[in-house]
């Protein structure tokens, strides 16, 4: 496996999507290969530093503001 | 001791689990308010945050979420059940960012397939580990500012897809539905997001960050 092939099933890797017989190829390639073992880790660190932070504040103040906005609009409608 | 045959039914006891959105979502159409206001509570903080990782901008992604919601209030009958309620909910929400992007943008058009051919950045050149991990190394505050500084240096095409996926861990099926592209689409616009964002990151968190690039 070269690491071209490797980088081209990095999204099915990550999905649980491999087949048994490449998966052995897979780790064969990222125990030989220390480029593509820190893209692999790197990649799973980026998934996971996003999913792990919100980084968008989302206060009570602005919930209620919106909630408040959203059923009011609605309650219009349904007149 | 019963000679008796145990019986076993030809029918699973255990009925299939129905999502709880199911019912509520029937009460809504039959015009409970109160059933619609709970999944405005389930789901506002969701919408609110894959219009803001689409837009970039706090006051459309206020709009956008209450027009979503609005939206999907007015066309409920149209929700036929066939996908989960959230999944119909954030296909609405992605439109109407992608709308918002569009009257930002007047001179530009902004769509799914903006800067996606672009190959800049999907090829890995930044090989240093990172470690300690990113939480260690940068407080909540500052790790926040270049997790936001970094996505938004990313294409919207690639953006949207890596929010829905990995950010609110949509399946690819449920991405590619959302967004109406084909499901190797998705594969190929998530794999590129997420190298992309994994090289403009190493800037931050490599080891040894004096011999790379400056961020």
């Amino acid at each position: 496996m070269t690491c071209t092939d490797f980088l081209s099933k990095l999204t099915d890797y990550f999905d649980g999507q491999i087949g048994a017989e490449l998966m052995v190829e897979v780790k064969h390639h990222i125990a030989e290969c220390h480029h593509c073992h820190v893209v692999l880790d790197t990649t799973k660190q980026t998934i996971e530093v996003y999913r792990d932070n919100e980084i968008y504040e989302f206060s009570p103040e602005l919930q209620n503001r919106i909630h408040t906005a959203i059923m009011t609009r609605c309650r219009a409608v349904a007149k | 001791m019963s000679t008796a045959t145990t019986l076993i039914p030809a029918v699973p006891l255990v009925p299939e689990e129905i999502h709880p959105d199911v019912a509520l979502v029937a009460r809504a159409k039959e015009g409970d308010t109160a059933a619609f206001e709970q999944l405005v509570r389930q789901y506002d903080r969701q919408v609110f945050r894959v219009a803001q990782h689409i837009t970039q901008n706090r006051e459309d992604a206020e709009d956008i979420t209450q027009d979503a919601f609005l939206k999907a209030y007015e066309k409920l009958d149209q929700f036929q059940g066939n996908s989960k309620f959230s999944t119909w909910l954030v296909r609405i929400a992605v439109n109407e960012s992608l709308m918002r992007l569009r009257k930002r943008k007047t001179s530009k058009t902004v769509s799914m397939d903006e800067n996606v051919q672009t190959d800049e950045g999907s090829i890995p050149r930044d090989f240093a580990d990172w470690s300690p991990n990113p939480e260690q190394q940068f407080g909540t505050a500052e790790l926040g500012e270049i997790l936001r500084k970094t996505i938004q240096g990313l294409p919207p095409g690639f953006r949207t897809v890596f929010t829905l996926r990995d950010i609110e861990n949509l399946s690819t099926e449920e991405t590619a539905e959302a967004l109406g592209l084909s499901v190797p689409a998705v594969k190929s616009r998530l794999l590129r997001a997420r190298l992309q964002l994994r090289e403009r990151l190493s800037r931050y968190f490599r080891q040894n960050k004096n011999e790379g690039s400056k961020p």
